[in-house]
């Protein structure tokens, strides 16, 4: 099997699916010949045309509101934000008609739409390459929000988006993008929206995540001591949230921490306590624990590092977290 | 009734200064005096360099991104010399900053934003500017806004905002300019068209032959110039200027020009233009033309040219050494500013930031005392 780095299998994906469905047009700022700034869709252009993969002018609002007009008439538009950072002018097209059409027309008109985003921070990029929305379109109902950590997870997951009928934002970890290669299926495989990942099994100590922050975490455990045995999950699909991967794991271990690169207030650290708080109760050693950005805006990149949850954030939290 | 033409328009194209350093003489009355031209002449040889040395800061791992700025420095020499020092303002995007430095702005400024700190956007209050603006095509609401302000509070002040042509396709482009127009605010909008946004042409980001004649749908003049030739960009900006200082309103300028070097540092621009392209803008680099210009005024000479890449040099060094002696900011930093006050959650985040992981209160019960010490 080919290893494919995470650039490589969203690419690969977009190619296969284009070749599948016809519907699947793709567009955005500079997808087209530079075949996107990290080269996401490189060569698509070349192979499917300027018809099916589109530079568009430089609007994202113009690049999400044509993409519902696009799946309203029976199309499967793939646009590409550039940076998370600019999700900012669409944020209109994508929370008040991509995720209310189907509720605004009982049905009748729906967006199946996939947005592609690189996120998060750690690449030394400028202001507003490097920010985590997640939890802001997670908040907003309507739309599914995705951000794979891994190559085979992003193949599987971006393919399972296109065919979704309805709009999902697919978050690309930066971080991510160039790091590491695995084996990655040439054929056609699904990995469904909504189910979470466990990464390694354990028994003391559950650390949710998702996205570039995977890695981290996986870092701390090498520095934790070898009798602790930490189960970690990979949430992949932010919503709809898999509540059950997370309840389980914790009412066996009794302890969670949870990391995110995005703000701590209201980030999905919070939903993700409130559910374990509901449903494991009586099963909890401790509180749950967040590693996550602070509240401030995201620093440019010669502090991003002490903002970022880094290893050894994560392998303090999990020692008070198995101390309490 | 029968059929009429309710609107008709033509755009004016302005060159005084052609490409082999030809002077329109008749055009250029009253713009540039020649030695005025020889010092911002000496601006732009220094600032090329600066552009230069910022390039090779960044391949060698001292700075981040970087946009260069390389074969448009006389669109932002030309516009920021016509605009008042320390009375009108600038709102500029990433590629002009010389006219920010003629305006006050210390260089190492703009090196430190790119070097990835915010103190490079601590524009002091003697300096009329606001800092560099990432997101495409929103600042010139801003200056719109501040332009506002000045007829409001009728003082005999202008904006002039920068921004470039790909940023013409936003939504707030049109917002700014309908604002502009309808309010009649004294702001000028200096289109830099260098015809790339990354990589999309000019004739990919829109199907209109001119960007200026976008100023016409909102009642606004709009005026094309030859953005490499500093005495065509100074008349349009100054004219600009003075119209909206007198009250009539806000102007658009389109500056054709070329991005000489990739978009920014991160970008391969030989993915997707033809060298051939390029090699004929090069041509056209404003550095070539007005040297031409002071030599056949008797005003440059190789020696003088010698000398001024000798002081460029120094300066630059300077610049680079206060740059980079300037120490790593204070992780506290990071929370410092969000708000006039620190809202109390913010400070406990800010003070505890590297030790608290818990974020809770060690007087419940089951903290285990040698945990404490974690709050
Ligand atoms: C809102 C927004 N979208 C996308 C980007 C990414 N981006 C940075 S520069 C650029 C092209 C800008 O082109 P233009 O306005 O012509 O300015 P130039 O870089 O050519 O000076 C793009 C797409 C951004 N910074 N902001
Ligand atoms: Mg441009």
């Amino acid at each position: 099997m080919p290893e494919l780095n995470l650039v490589q299998a969203i690419n690969q994906a977009l190619a296969q699916e284009m070749e599948r469905d016809e519907r699947v047009v793709v567009l955005g700022e500079d997808v087209g010949l530079n075949g996107g700034v990290f080269r996401v869709t490189e060569g698509l252009q070349a192979k499917f045309g300027r018809e099916r993969v589109v530079d568009t002018p430089l609007a994202e609002s113009g690049i999400i509101g044509t993409s519902i007009g696009l799946a309203m008439a029976g199309m499967r538009p793939v646009p590409e934000i550039q940076f998370e950072g600019f999700l900012g002018p669409a944020y209109d097209q994508l929370v008040n008609h991509a995720a209310r059409f189907r509720t605004r027309t009982r049905g009748a008109i729906t967006i199946p739409m996939t947005v592609r985003v690189p996120v998060g921070g750690g690449i030394h990029a400028p202001e507003l390459h490097s920010d985590s929305p997640e939890a802001i379109y997670s908040h907003s109902p309507g739309l599914k929000v995705l951000m794979p950590s891994t190559p085979y997870d992003a193949k599987g997951m971006l393919l399972a988006a296109i065919r979704d009928p309805d709009p999902c934002i697919f978050f690309e970890p930066k971080r991510v993008y160039r790091s590491f290669k695995e084996e990655v299926p040439e054929g056609d495989y699904e990995v469904p929206i909504g189910q979470a990942k466990v990464v390694s099994e354990g028994d003391d100590i559950t650390v949710v995540t998702w996205g570039a922050t995977v890695f981290q975490c996986l870092a701390a455990m090498d520095e934790l001591p070898d009798d602790v045995s930490v189960e970690l999950i990979d949430l992949r699909t932010i919503y709809p949230m898999d509540t059950d991967t997370i309840t389980e794991s914790v009412r066996k271990t009794g302890r969670c921490v949870v990391v995110h690169e995005a703000p701590r207030t209201a980030g999905m650290g919070a939903e993700i306590a409130t559910v374990i708080q509901e449903a494991c109760f009586l099963h909890l050693e401790a509180p749950v624990q967040r590693v996550t950005g602070f509240d401030t805006v995201m620093p440019y990149y010669k502090l991003e590092l002490e903002y970022l949850p880094e290893s050894p954030r994560i392998v303090q939290a999990v020692r008070e977290c198995l101390a309490y | 009734m029968p059929k009429k033409t309710v609107y008709k328009a033509t755009i004016e194209h302005i060159q005084i200064l052609d490409e082999d350093g030809k002077l329109d003489a008749s055009l250029a009355k009253n713009t540039l005096t020649d030695e005025e031209v020889a010092f911002l002449f000496e601006q732009m040889v220094i600032w090329r360099h600066l552009d230069e040395v910022a390039f090779k800061l960044q391949r060698s791992g001292r700075m981040g991104t970087y946009p260069q700025n390389k074969g448009q420095e006389a669109a932002a020499l030309g516009s920021g010399f016509a605009a008042k020092k320390g009375t009108d303002f600038l709102v500029p995007c990433y590629r002009e900053n010389a006219a920010l430095f003629l305006h006050g702005l210390a260089p190492h400024m703009i090196l430190l934003h790119w070097m990835g700190d915010e103190r490079g956007n601590q524009i002091p209050d003697n300096v009329n500017c606001t800092p560099i603006s990432i997101p495409i095509g929103t600042q010139m609401l801003h200056a719109t806004g501040i332009a506002w302000a000045y007829k409001i509070r009728k003082e005999p002040r202008c904006v002039v905002t920068y921004f470039g042509d790909g940023a013409t396709s936003e939504g707030d482009f049109h917002e700014a300019m309908n604002f502009a127009s309808t309010l009649e605010v004294p702001c000028v909008f200096f289109c830099q068209n260098n015809q790339w946004a990354i990589s999309v042409p000019r004739e990919v980001q829109m199907a209109s032959e001119t960007v200026a004649q976008k100023a016409l749908a909102y009642g606004m003049p709009g005026v094309q110039v030859d953005g490499n030739d500093m005495f065509a960009v100074f008349k349009a900006t100054r004219d600009a200027l003075d119209r909206a200082r007198k009250g009539g309103g806000p102007t658009f300028i389109e500056a054709v020009t070329y991005r000489l070097a990739d978009h920014t540092t991160a970008d391969d621009a030989k993915r997707y233009r033809d060298v051939k392209e390029v090699e004929a803008w090069t041509k056209k680099d404003p550095i070539i033309r007005h040297r031409k210009f002071l030599e056949s005024k008797g005003l440059w000479s190789d020696k003088k040219h010698a000398e001024v890449e000798a002081k460029a040099k120094k300066i630059v060094d300077e610049i680079i050494k206060t740059a980079e002696g300037i120490e790593k900011p204070s992780p506290a930093d990071i929370f410092n500013f969000t708000f006039a006050e620190i809202p109390e959650q913010l400070r406990i985040q800010r003070d505890t930031m590297r030790t608290n992981s818990l974020g809770q209160d060690p007087s419940q019960t089951g903290l285990k005392p040698e945990h404490a010490h974690t709050r």
